[in-house]
This record gives structure tokens, sequence and C-alpha cells, in this order.
């Protein structure tokens, strides 16, 4: 359903050419929900942005192929962009309050995403957004359609974005770092909710995080990103039970256990995350890798089918 | 291990005013932290838990006296520090220190990391000039950064290394307790283990007691032996890491460990899982009885009425619930 080709997004900086995506590829199919987990500054929130076309920065150039249907993206022009996102593509974003505007009423919202993009009238249109927010869970619905954000808590504030991107049933949810600034039982409950709704509804989701907990619980597929790459990708079960690329691998080792007996030191990975404007010769992650060797000073290519990595010690099957 | 505690709070209290300064009727009282007592032993790091809002931070700061407490008692090594005045607590200060969640306010950009970890010397010690120079270089390596950096300014690191720095600040004065308000929830997981780490080796080398405060349950449990779990201002379970984790006893508690998402598929699907509805309700007005009654799955009538309290010491383990579990 969409299938991303070779996607390159860079930005002119004063610092010179920074390249927050490196030659991306990767393709949702329908209903399933992908994960895409990396640390930030990886370029996982940039590549989606390229996907919704949100990237409005002039000194941004975006090279490669997004198809959307068998519909190119890269180069469509704003108009045919806007009919399409929000109907057929929606985003949730991580901090609900700044997706909300703080001046109007979240039933306002809403019913104004659905006559964007639908003949409705007003009163259909509030009644719609009632039941998207019962939809979502939201306590007393026909009241909270009148209330403003700032009156709502951080997990109601995120119903309601939902409830607005699910508005027109799009296709395609794109959902990035939805529960991070949520406290941890009401993050459970948002991803219960989207659980839910990704069943009811179908769409397809790409779920944005860096935290491998949340990739456990809710997604189908994990593409593992790194300095503006992939260096893994593969189902779920490969990832977590068979990891191949040593980034991935250490990624996992270095989240304490909940239960068990408590490891004397944490096995972490030295270093930090490489700059975009000075990246390493070679393989991004080998400065930090524990498992460095000649042939890292090349660049690996993904390689593999359903289960692909980027390194050189995974052989090719 | 010897038997006074290093910190003691004594149904230590505090509230803020919210709302209007000039209509009384508009005025709200948050009781953000609401008769806490914890004792802090020496050697022994006490993690304390608890979602937004539920006075964690309040409690650690009112602990370094960053906030006056409204009311209760506050010892540190025997000594009442509740009402001391600002000049009185300076002597302190070099004895108790604190680090902060957001490595990027905490520090001042404008000036370099040498002077910013020297600070605490300048004002606390009355070493020479040279001698402070030896100690900053020290600190740097302490905290495992170059000497060279210590000409460098803030903004010419990473978010872990400035946690670093700040963790170099709060060391330099080999104080005896610290207190870490989420020194590691804004930074990326790779560096997370990093800092988790290195918390562990400075508390082994400079016999340091922690004070630690995270609502990441999982970074809590490597770092502290007993946990104190917080709900809308109080302490509602009390224990040892190991037990907490192995048998939480207060429904929040339980449900707040559920909560967290593991990345182990093999056991994610086997987990009972309890999810909450709701969210924490406002220290404006809490719920009557036990507060966290409208969100309990097992509450029942006695808990709406009746506030339940600390239980005495059990294998020092304490709940406040009338149902444990």
């Amino acid at each position: 359903m969409l299938e991303v080709r070779d996607l390159r997004v860079s930005f002119h900086t004063e610092q010179g050419l920074m390249q927050a995506v490196d030659g991306v590829s990767f393709d949702v199919k329908e209903g399933e929900i992908l994960g895409v987990v990396g640390e930030s500054g990886s370029g996982k929130t940039v590549s989606l942005l390229a996907v919704m076309g949100l990237i409005s920065d002039p000194n941004a150039v975006i090279t490669g192929s997004i198809r959307y249907r068998g519909r190119e993206l890269v180069g469509l022009p704003p108009r045919d962009m806007r009919k399409l996102r929000g109907r057929e593509i929606a985003m949730i974003f991580q901090d609900p309050m700044t997706a909300l505007t703080p001046v109007y009423t979240i039933g306002w919202q809403i019913a104004e995403q659905i006559m964007a993009h639908e003949k409705i009238g007003k009163a259909a249109a509030r009644t719609r957004a009632i039941d998207l927010l019962a939809e979502v869970n939201m306590s007393d619905p026909a009241e909270a359609v009148d209330r403003y954000p700032h009156q709502l808590s951080g997990g109601m504030r995120q119903r309601a974005v939902i409830a607005m991107a699910l508005s027109c049933n799009p296709a395609l949810l794109v959902a990035d770092e939805p529960t991070t600034a949520l406290d941890v039982t009401v993050q459970a409950q948002i991803l219960d909710l989207m659980r839910k709704l990704q069943r009811n509804h179908k769409s397809a989701v790409v779920f944005i995080t860096h935290d491998m907990g949340v990739i456990a619980e809710i997604a189908d597929r994990v593409m593992v990103m790194y300095a503006g790459r992939i260096v893994e990708s593969g189902s779920k079960r490969d990832l977590f039970l068979d990891p191949r690329h040593p980034y991935t691998r250490a990624l996992l080792d270095s989240i304490p256990p909940l239960a068990g007996k408590r490891p004397r030191r944490l096995r972490s990975i030295p270093g930090s995350p490489p700059s975009l404007l000075d990246r390493p010769a070679g393989c991004s992650f080998g400065p930090r890798c524990p498992k460095r060797f000649d042939r890292c000073a090349a660049q690996p290519a993904l390689t593999g089918a359903s289960h692909a990595a980027a390194c050189f010690l995974v052989a090719p099957p | 291990m010897s038997e006074t505690p290093l910190l003691e709070a004594v149904e230590v209290s505090k509230r803020f005013t919210v709302g209007s300064r000039f209509s009384v009727r508009g005025r709200h009282i948050v009781h953000a932290v609401d008769a806490v007592s914890l004792a802090v032993r020496p050697g022994e790091p006490v993690g304390l838990v608890g979602e937004a809002g539920c006075g964690t931070s309040t409690l650690g700061r009112c602990m370094v006296r960053l906030y006056d407490i409204t009311s209760g008692t506050l010892r540190f090594n025997g000594v009442d520090i509740s009402g001391k005045s600002m000049r009185e607590m300076r002597p302190l200060r070099k004895e108790v220190q604190m680090v902060f969640q957001d490595p990027y306010a905490s520090l001042n950009p404008r000036r370099r990391v040498r002077d910013i970890i020297a600070e605490p010397l300048r004002v606390h010690s009355k070493l020479p000039g040279e001698a402070i120079k030896t100690r900053v270089a020290e600190l740097l390596d302490l905290v495992g950064l170059h000497r060279d950096h210590a000409m460098r300014f803030p903004h010419e690191f990473s978010g872990g290394q400035r946690q670093r720095i700040g963790i170099a600040r709060a060391i330099a004065l080999a104080p005896k307790l610290i207190v870490l308000d989420e020194p590691v929830s804004a930074l990326d997981v790779s560096v997370q283990a990093q800092i988790v780490n290195l918390l562990a080796d400075l508390q082994e080398r400079l016999k340091l007691t922690y004070v630690f405060i995270a609502h990441d349950l999982s970074v809590v449990r490597q770092v502290s032996t007993r946990i104190a779990v917080m709900y809308l201002g109080s302490i509602v379970e009390l224990g040892r890491a190991e037990d907490i984790f192995a048998r939480p006893a207060h429904p929040y508690t339980q449900a707040l460990i559920s909560a967290v998402p593991v990345p182990d598929i093999t056991k994610s699907g086997s987990r009972s899982r309890i999810v909450l509805s709701g969210d924490v309700p406002t220290p404006v007005n809490p719920p009557s009885g036990c507060r966290f009654h409208p969100r309990c799955p097992m509450a029942q009538d006695r808990c709406r009425t009746e506030r339940p309290v600390l239980s005495p010491p059990d294998g020092g383990r304490r709940v406040a619930c009338h149902f444990p579990l």
C-alpha cells in the first residue's frame, strides 16, 4: 500500500548539508502495524514527515520515491497532497497540546476536519465528533465535545487527537511517539485503544517510538533506524528473538529488566549517536560497535528478504 | 550501617496556593505532598516512584530545602533543618546536592564547564585556585569526560555528556546525599544505561546515598534498594525493591508495574495486564477516602469513606490500603 524507495531527505544548514534520511526503503502493507524504532536524530520522524508531505522547510531536499496505492507522492502539488492528508493518511503527534488549537473546542476541531473532506452539515459533523469521542473512550463525550484542550488531561487530549485522526477513516495512520509524553498507566490505556481501533478500522499504522517495550506490545513488523538509515527490519519475532544487527542487540540489552535478578551493571552502548553533519565513513554504528572489524570501513547494505540487517557480520542467506 | 537516618522526613507536607492572586474565591490549595514520612538511611538508595502530579519531585525538592515545607519536620543527620534560614542552610548544602532532569536547562549556557563544576568549590571550600583546577580535572575523569572538555560551553555537548557535567557539579563537594530528579528520562535509551552505570559506580566509590526520583520503574529497580510509591501526594507503598517488584501489595503499585511495556515478546503475552481507567486526579480537589479508589479495580465501600494509613512495617514493607494484595 505504501512503497518507499531510496528516500533521502537533507537540509541545507549553516554548518553544511545535513543528511537526515539517507536512502531508506520500506513497505507498509494493508492493515499491519509497522513499528519504527530509533534514538533521537535517527531520522525516524523525518522520513515519515516526508511521507505525509509535511516538510515545508525551503532548505530541505527530498529525493527518492514514495508511492501510496500506486500514486507517487514526492513532488505532488500541495493542493493534491492536502486532499490525501487527513482523508487517506492521517498523523498523530507526540505532544497533543501542540497538535490542538488552544482557542477552539475539540469538537469544533474534529468537525472542521470532517467538513474539510466531506460534504456534511455542521450539526451532522458535530454528531460524528461525539461518536468519535465515544469511540476513543472519552468519558462523557457529549460534554467533552465542548471542552477546550487546556481543560483536558494529557491522556484525554491524546484521545481527542486520535479521534480527529480517525474522523475520515484513513487507510494509513502515522503515529509519532503518541504515548511518550504520557504517564505509564495512561500509556497502557492509549496502547490498548490503538490496538482496538486498528482492529475495527483495519487501518495500517506506522508507529514511531524509541521504546522497545512499546514496540513489543504493538507492532507486527519492526524497522530499526540509526543515523538516517535502516539497520535492521523484520517481523517482531525475528527482531526480538534473533536480533542480527549489533545495534539492535545492544539496544535490547541496555534496558534494565523488570523481573528476575538485577544485573550489577547494565550493558550500555559507549559514546553517543553521530552528528548527521559529520557522519563517520563506512558503517555509522562502527565507532560504537563492540564487534567492529576492518570491513566496517565500508558501508554495509541492508541484506536479507523478510528479516534484513545492514551488517557485514550477517551472512547473506 | 548506623541507626540514625541520614535524612528523615516526618509528616512533611507541602501546599501550594494556585489561582487568582487577587480574589480569595479564585484561590485553591494544592496538597502536593501530604504528610509524608520517609527515612533515608546512609548507603541505602531510595527510589521515589509515581506518575505526574503525584508529588515525587516536590518531595525531592523539599528534602533539599529548595522548597520550604508547609508543615512537618525534616532532619538531616538527626538535626532539625525544617525551619533553618538560607544562611543557616549554607553549611549543609555541602552535604546535600541535587541533579536535575533537564540537562539543557540546568547548566548555565554562558559559562564554561570548568566554571560550572568549580562553582560549588569556590563557594564552599577554601581551596586555592590551583587546587580547584586539579579537583575539576579529577571530577571530569570521575564522570567519564575528557579533561579537554573543561574549556567548552554546555551547548557543545550531547544530552548524556551534559548530564555528566551536572553529576560532576553535584559530587564536587563530596556530599553525603544526592537527590536525583528524573536524571535519565530526557536521555536516549542507549545513553540512559551509561548514566545509570555511572551513578552505580560513583555510589560505590564515593559512598553516596541517593534519593532517585523517576517514573521509569525499570530504571528505579536498577538503582535503588528501597522504593516508595507515591500517589496524589502520599506514599502508598514502601519497601525493599525486590519485594515490591516481586509481590506488589498496593493495587496502584501492581497496576504501575504491569503497565510498563516489556521488550520481551515471549513474556508479554503471558503477563496479565491491569489497565487502569482514568487519570491521576487533580490534587486541588482529591477524592474522598482512599485517594486511589476511583481508579482502583478492587475498591469497596470502605475505600470511599475511610482513608487508609501506612501499615506498621511488616518485614520492612508498609502499605496504605484497606485490602492489600
